[in-house]
């Protein structure tokens, strides 16, 4: 498979994951103290380049047979998971994703927790939510980054693309020093849910024995009747109409 | 113990998510496909999105009943 798309896959499901951990570290830093929020965000960038290089070379040793059903069965529970959760946003059983308001409920929280000074550390709670923040989203980049990249033998592209989106996302929210809730983020979501379940499915049918007609090229036809299917759902519980008497739907966590 | 409750319950929120049918219906389709290509020698390249469109079917129509 050519590098491109795996490149552009990752970086679009990258760019979700950074501006949700973007949204988390500035209301830590802004609110309260960049020095311990730097720190948190530095803590668990380490621990993501432990299991990144715990998790990825082990990887590397699996036959690419019992890889790609391993990592396909992953990649497609995990995509399902976001393409689950993209329709019933689409359909309104479950709040849309946004920033601002995440934002907000973070400076909110942010600004009545005390300070506390724990383990060297000036700012205990700032320390905490940005570690927290870019660890869980951080792992879900490690998860993407490493899944496309071994099952593809080529890391190195997948890192490109994740490197990519972390630099853009951090560049805009200097520049805006705001939440980037401008960026098209559920759409986005939906769009990186086709891709993982379609990514996944293919893998996973792949190494359960599998041979897809025209190979590689199925990935053609794949990812458009993923899109189909699920868009076929949206139409489907909107037709049942019962969204507008369903209750209120949850309020959005971040990072969700 | 609560530490490796809370480590356990993180994964599986990871992995898992909301809905464990899925995973379950995922796992089913692979089994099952492999059993078909391994055993009976049918290239049942289209079972899996079968399970997958299933899964998340079922799911959206228990999340919304």
């Amino acid at each position: 498979m050519n590098a491109l798309p795996l490149i552009l896959t990752v970086f679009v499901a990258c760019s979700v994951e950074a501006v949700e951990a973007l949204t988390i570290v500035l209301a830590a830093g802004l609110t309260r103290e960049w020095k311990s929020t730097f720190q948190g965000m530095a803590a668990a960038l380490v621990v993501l380049a432990v299991v990144t290089a715990a998790i990825g070379p082990a990887l590397t040793f699996l036959p690419l047979t019992a890889l790609r059903l391993v990592v396909g069965a992953l990649l497609a529970i995990f995509g399902l998971q976001w393409l689950r959760k993209a329709v019933l946003r689409a359909t309104g059983y479950k709040a849309l994703h946004d920033e601002a308001s995440a934002y907000l409920r973070e400076v909110a929280a942010a600004q009545a927790a005390p300070k506390q000074t724990r383990r060297g550390v000036s700012d205990w709670y700032s320390f905490t939510l940005a570690f927290k923040g870019v660890l869980l989203e951080g792992l879900e980049v490690v998860f993407i980054v490493i899944t496309f990249g071994a099952n593809q033998h080529n890391v190195g592209a997948a890192v490109i693309g994740a490197a990519a989106a972390i630099v853009v996302v951090t560049v805009a929210g200097v520049a805006v020093k705001a939440p980037l809730s401008k960026v098209p983020e559920n759409w986005l979501k939906y769009a990186v849910g086709i891709m993982l379940t379609s990514f996944g499915t293919f893998w996973g049918a792949e190494g359960a024995g599998v041979r897809w007609p025209g190979d590689d090229a199925a990935l053609l036809v794949l990812v458009p009747v993923v899109a189909l299917v699920s868009a076929g759902y949206v139409f489907w519980l909107r037709a049942r109409g019962t969204a507008a008497s369903a209750p209120a739907p949850h309020s959005e966590v971040v990072g969700s | 113990m609560n530490r490796i409750k809370a480590f356990g319950a993180f994964w599986y929120d990871f992995v898992i998510g909301d809905d464990w049918h899925v995973a379950a219906l995922i796992v089913a389709g692979l089994a099952l496909t492999a059993l078909l290509v391994h055993s009976a020698g049918v290239n049942a390249w289209w079972l899996l999105p079968l399970f997958v469109f299933a899964a998340l079917g079922w799911s959206l129509h228990r999340a919304t009943k």
